[in-house]
C-alpha cells in the first residue's frame, strides 16, 4: 500500500507545485493522475521515485517511510531515456546487476518475448522505433518486479495506434505481478483504459480536485457506453478543476482595473 | 503449361519484386556514386595544380628553384627514404610526439575528470588551469630550456602542454553536459557513486573523449615543429630547419609532406582504435 500524508513540495524559487495530498494507493490498484499541464503530476512521480525531495509531508510504502529511490519503485519516463552505449537486451537487464546470470537472462528474454522485440534483442537503441523504444523502457522497469510501478506520461509521444498497442502491451505485463500503478497523464480516455481510479488535480498550487472510481471490467471496450461515460464523467471533473482557480485571478484583474480607473 | 503459366507468375512477381527494388534502390546506389564521386573531387585541384606545374617547369615556363616541382619532391623523399635518414627522424619526431601525447593526455583526463565530476575541485583547479591555458604555450620554452635543458624532456614537455589543455577542457566539459535524464536512470537504480561514474558517466563521455584526444593529438603535432625548431639534431622539423638553411625547399616541402601523412596515420590509428567504443553513436560518423 502506497500512502502520502500531507505531502508538499516548494521549489527553490518559492513555486509551490504540491500542497497538502492525502492519498492512499492499495496493493495491486491502478490510479490514473489526470490533471492539466503545471498541477503537479509529474513532481508527484518525481517524489515516490526518490529524484526529489518532499518539503513537507511523507510518503509510506507498506508503513516504511520513503527516502530516496527505493529498490521496491521501478518509474518509466515521459522519455524512453535508454542508454544508447547498451543494447536492447542490456538496457532492459540494467537493474539487474545483482541478480545471477542465468536468472537474469530468463527474466530478460521473458520481458522480451512480452513486449515482441526478441528479435531485436542485440541491435542499439537507434535502430528502434520510438514505440518500440518505449516498450523496451517499460520493460526495463517491469524486469526488477518493483512493487510500484511509476508511469509519467509514457506514452504521450505516440500517435494513437502505438498508444493503443502499448496499453495492451502494459496491462499484459501488469497481469503477471500485478504492480501497483501510478499513472501520470493528460489524456482521459487512456485513463479510463488502464486505470481503476481516478484523481483530477488541480494546478496552483497542485492538488487533489477530486477522485472518480473507475469500476469497469477488463478488458475494457473503448467504444462502450460505460466507457464514453467515464470519460464525460472526467473530462467534467476536469472542467470544473480548471475553473475553480480562474475566477480567482479574473476578480483579482478585474478589482486591479478598477482600481486603475479611479 | 501450367508450370509455364507459373513462372510466367513468378517471372512476373519476380518483375515487380525488381520494380519495387529499382523503385527503392536509386536512394542507396545514387549516395554511393555520389559519394566516390566527391572522395575524387577532392584530388583534383591538388593533382591538378601539381600536373600543372610540373609542365610548366618540364617546358621552360618556369624555375623550379624555390617551387620545386612535384618530380623533384618525390625524388627527394624516396632518396631519403633510400638513405634511411626519413625514418630516423620521422621516428624520433612520432616519439616525441607520443611521449609528449600521453603525458599531456593522461594529465588532462585525470584533471579534466576530478573538475567535471566535482564542483569544489572545479573551483578549485579551474581558475588557475584556465589562467595557464591562457598563455601561448610557446612562451614556455625558454623556461622549459632553463628547468629540462636543450634534449627531450624540455621538447615533450612542450609537447604534452600542448596536448593537456583541449584534452582537459574536452573532457570536463563532456563530464559537466552529460544528459541529467540519463543519471537519473542510473539514480532510479540506486547506483553508487563509483557505478554511476562506471556505468553511465563513463560511456557517455567517451565520444566527446575521443574528440577532445583528436583534437590534442592534432596540437602534439604542432607543437613537436615548434619543439623541433629550438634545436633538434634529428627529427621532421629539423629537416625543415635544415632544409631552410640549406636552401633545399624540396627538402622542406618533402618533410611537410611526411608530416602531414604521419598526422594523418596517427589520427586515423586513434579513430581505429576508439571506434568499437562508439559504434553505438547515432551519427554520421563515417563521414568526418
Amino acid at each position: 500500500m502506497l500512502s502520502f500524508e500531507h505531502l508538499s513540495k516548494t521549489y527553490a524559487d518559492g513555486t509551490r507545485a504540491l500542497s497538502d495530498i492525502n492519498l492512499t494507493v492499495h496493493e495491486g490498484e491502478i490510479v490514473a493522475l489526470i490533471g492539466g499541464s503545471g498541477c503537479g503530476k509529474t513532481t508527484l512521480l518525481r517524489l515516490i521515485a526518490g529524484l526529489d525531495r518532499e518539503s513537507a509531508g511523507r510518503i509510506r510504502l507498506d508503513g516504511e517511510v520513503l527516502s530516496g529511490p527505493h529498490p521496491a519503485v521501478g518509474i518509466v519516463f515521459q522519455e524512453p531515456r535508454l542508454l544508447p552505449w547498451l543494447s536492447v537486451f542490456d538496457n532492459i537487464a540494467f537493474g539487474l546487476a545483482g541478480v545471477n546470470a542465468a536468472e537474469r537472462q530468463a527474466r530478460v528474454t521473458h520481458a522480451l518475448e512480452k513486449i515482441g522485440l526478441v528479435e531485436h534483442a542485440n541491435r542499439w537503441p537507434r535502430d528502434l522505433s520510438g514505440g518500440q523504444q518505449q516498450r523496451v523502457s517499460i520493460a526495463r522497469a517491469f524486469v526488477t518486479n518493483p512493487k510500484v510501478l511509476l508511469l509519467d506520461e509514457p506514452f504521450s509521444a505516440l500517435d494513437a495506434f502505438t498508444r493503443a498497442s502499448l496499453h495492451d502491451h502494459l496491462l499484459g505485463l501488469w497481469e503477471e505481478t500485478r504492480p501497483t500503478v501510478v499513472l501520470v497523464t493528460h489524456d482521459v480516455q487512456e485513463a479510463v483504459t488502464l486505470a481503476d481510479r481516478a484523481v483530477v488535480m488541480q494546478p496552483k498550487p497542485g492538488r487533489i480536485f477530486d477522485e472518480l472510481p473507475l469500476t469497469l471490467s477488463r478488458p475494457r471496450d473503448r467504444t462502450g457506453l460505460p466507457f464514453e461515460t467515464s470519460v464525460r464523467r472526467i473530462l467534467t471533473a476536469l472542467d470544473h478543476s480548471l475553473k475553480a482557480p480562474q475566477q480567482q485571478p479574473q476578480r483579482e484583474r478585474d478589482r486591479q482595473a478598477a482600481a486603475l480607473w479611479w | 503449361m501450367t508450370e509455364s503459366r507459373e513462372s510466367a507468375v513468378t517471372g512476373q512477381a519476380w518483375s515487380s519484386h525488381e520494380g519495387a527494388a529499382a523503385l527503392a534502390a536509386p536512394t542507396s546506389t545514387e549516395k554511393r556514386r555520389a559519394f566516390d564521386g566527391r572522395i575524387l573531387l577532392g584530388f583534383f585541384l591538388p593533382v591538378a595544380i601539381a600536373l600543372l606545374w610540373e609542365g610548366a617547369v618540364t617546358f621552360g615556363l618556369a624555375e623550379g628553384r624555390l617551387v620545386p616541382p612535384p618530380s623533384r619532391i618525390i625524388a627527394t623523399l624516396s632518396a631519403l627514404a633510400q638513405t634511411g635518414e626519413l625514418w630516423t627522424h620521422a621516428w624520433m619526431t612520432l616519439w616525441r610526439v607520443l611521449v609528449g601525447f600521453v603525458i599531456g593526455a593522461v594529465s588532462g583526463i585525470v584533471l579534466g575528470a576530478l573538475s567535471g565530476s566535482s564542483q569544489t575541485l572545479r573551483q578549485l583547479l579551474d581558475p588557475t588551469l584556465q589562467a595557464l591555458r591562457a598563455i601561448p604555450s610557446i612562451a614556455w620554452v625558454p623556461l622549459f630550456i632553463l628547468w629540462l635543458g636543450i634534449f627531450e624532456a624540455s621538447k615533450v614537455a612542450l609537447i604534452a602542454v600542448g596536448v593537456f589543455f583541449p584534452v582537459y577542457l574536452g573532457i570536463a566539459g563532456a563530464i559537466l553536459s552529460v544528459d541529467r535524464k540519463l543519471v537519473e536512470v542510473g539514480q532510479v537504480f540506486r547506483l553508487s557513486r563509483v557505478q554511476l561514474a562506471r556505468r553511465i558517466l563513463l560511456p557517455a563521455v567517451l565520444p566527446e573523449a575521443v574528440i577532445a584526444l583528436r583534437s590534442g593529438l592534432g596540437l602534439g603535432f604542432m607543437f613537436v615543429v615548434a619543439a623541433e625548431f629550438m634545436g633538434a639534431s634529428e627529427g621532421l622539423g629539423y629537416l625543415l630547419v635544415d632544409g631552410q638553411q640549406m636552401g633545399k625547399p624540396d627538402q622542406i616541402l618533402a618533410a611537410i609532406i611526411a608530416f602531414a601523412i604521419l598526422g594523418k596515420l596517427a589520427d586515423s590509428l586513434l579513430v581505429a582504435a576508439t571506434r568499437p567504443l562508439v559504434r553505438w553513436q547515432d551519427i554520421v560518423r563515417e563521414r568526418l
